[in-house]
């Protein structure tokens, strides 16, 4: 598939998928690396070196800053995927350098699968 | 995007480190959303500042940004983790402190006012109508588009200040009139009884209207403080930063009213408090000044404080940029609120300080503050008039 580079970059690694947004500062713990979002699909799953593959961003402002800590902390995704890329997950990509790609059709992708990201196409190995 | 020569310069790394990643941000995004150009901001405005937002990554972040990099505008800053002079008497340990002090030294560096106040407008950051500005804080970026009529995107803390390391933001969004056309008539078909009533009625349009731009009208009257608390919360239960009041707010007069209504009644404002009020009846912590208290709103704080005792059980701030306590205390409304055994705390604020824990429950008179000591705090939540916060704050009750 073929997308859009947020952050240009290559990066293989498995995929974790969710069909809902994600909030970077609170609904994410920059330490651990886990999302502990209440409710959320990926409650409780560890976001660590996956590639990260969801529809787009949500909520504070101070998200960019909540994906730059995870980088820091060594427990960032490897890579991020998503439908439509905004403002705070754009610049959170950018200043981890996260090789980041969107308007890319996620419900193509499963957890689990291998992705591949080279610049602005995104390869699945099943 | 297209860029410049200069720009392309700045991008390649001439301009040192800190330039070539902030263009490496603003032509991202220029690209993402389409933009055709940077062009030329008057101000910013910078969030991400408090240290328990930042963590130490943040805070190595903008160290590594600050070493070369220095703000061509003028540049303000939202509010910190702590009062930088009264911290202490506050409650804030000094492990924190330390580490907020060199976040604030990292900006100092880079040129930055260290206002650390949400309402930079009151100070001396205030734009004029249709003035291009790059400022994060979404209370203020709605006040900016709102009541001024200046225009800004909803900058996140990065974008905000790599827009401040170039002087230039990237042509898109609410910056063009095309996407600033009101969509959604909002009638308000009830009256504001007291200042709080502004914070509901923010919750009932921010929930309704979505992401569409309002076009307000039932309403006659409006003082700066109330459309300053109402642009806070519909803005935390919304997500547009901007709107139009009529007769009240500029460009309100150059657009026809959209066909599509909502109406708001006095009903729906009573539903905004109950969802937003929880069941308690003790109080252990108010907090008048979110946004920050004008002079206006501290003389009445003053007003109705004098003479009063604050409950040995309660804590009792008073948030406002520092140059406005500096007004108080020549007035001495500083000495009558602090001889009531109530607090200051400039420089910061409910949402961004580290209080999770510290307290239970909340009195306050604004619907953004009940939000983020609800969510990020954990405290159980009342909204008010100002008498009732007084109250709450001398017996230690909620009446």
């Amino acid at each position: 598939m073929k997308g859009r580079i947020i952050f240009k970059g290559e990066v293989k690694g498995e995929a974790l998928v969710t069909s809902q947004p994600i909030s970077f500062y609170g609904g994410v713990d920059p330490e651990s690396g886990i999302l502990v979002e209440k409710g959320h699909e990926l409650e409780g799953k560890n976001l660590k070196g996956k590639i990260l593959v969801f529809p787009n961003g949500k909520g504070s402002t101070v998200g960019s800053y909540g994906i730059y800590r995870m980088k820091k902390n060594n427990v960032a995704p490897a890579g991020m995927i998503n439908k439509e890329c905004e403002t705070i997950v754009a610049v959170g990509a950018i200043i981890s350098e996260i090789p980041c790609v969107d308007k890319i059709d996620i419900l193509q992708i499963k957890t689990g699968n291998t992705i591949e990201i080279k610049n602005n196409l995104v390869n699945i190995k099943k | 995007m297209q860029l410049t020569k200069e720009e392309e310069r700045m991008l390649d790394g001439e301009y040192g480190y800190a330039v070539k990643k902030s263009m490496e941000i603003l032509s991202a995004l220029g690209d993402i959303y389409g933009a055709e150009k940077l062009i030329k901001v008057g101000s910013v405005q910078i969030a991400g500042v408090s240290y328990h937002n930042l963590g130490d990554a943040g805070l190595e972040y903008l160290n590594g940004l600050a070493k070369d990099g220095r703000v061509r505008v003028i540049t303000t800053l939202n509010p910190a983790g702590m009062d930088l002079e009264n911290w202490r008497n506050l409650g804030i340990s000094e492990e924190f402190a330390k580490k907020q002090n060199l976040v604030i030294e990292a900006f100092r560096k880079m040129g930055i006012i260290v206002s650390c106040t949400c309402t930079p407008y009151l100070i001396g950051n205030l734009p004029r109508y249709r003035e291009h500005i790059a400022w994060a804080e979404s209370s203020a970026v709605t006040f900016a588009n709102s009541v001024i009529g200046a225009m800004t995107n909803r900058e996140g803390g990065p974008s905000a200040l790599a827009a401040a390391f170039i002087g230039k933001t990237p042509l898109y969004g609410l910056h063009l009139e095309k996407n600033r056309i009101p969509d959604i008539h909002v009638e308000v078909n009830t009256e504001l009884k007291k200042f709080s009533d502004w914070g509901a009625l923010g919750y009932c349009i921010g929930k309704n209207a979505n992401n569409r731009i309002s076009y307000i009208t039932g309403i006659k009257e409006a003082s700066m403080e109330e459309l300053k608390s109402f642009c806070a919360s519909v803005v935390t239960y919304g997500s547009k930063p901007l709107f139009y009041i009529k007769g009240i707010t500029p460009g309100s007069e150059k657009y026809e009213t959209p066909k599509e209504k909502i109406t708001i009644t006095e009903e729906d404002i009573k539903k905004a408090y109950d969802e937003i009020n929880d069941d308690i009846d003790t109080i252990e912590f108010v907090f008048i000044g979110c946004p920050h208290s004008s002079i206006k709103e501290i003389s009445q704080i003053a007003q109705k404080l004098k003479g009063k005792k604050i409950s040995p059980k309660v804590e009792f701030w008073v948030a406002t940029p520092r140059p406005i306590k500096q007004l108080s205390d020549d007035r001495g409304y500083t000495k009558i609120i602090e001889d009531a055994g109530g607090k200051f705390a400039c420089d910061t604020c409910v949402a961004v300080a580290p209080l999770k824990g510290r307290f239970k429950s909340l009195a306050t008179t604004s619907a953004k503050a009940c939000y983020y000591s609800r969510g990020h705090n954990l405290m159980k939540t009342k909204l008010g008039s100002l008498e009732q916060c007084i109250d709450a704050g001398v017996t230690g009750k909620w009446k």
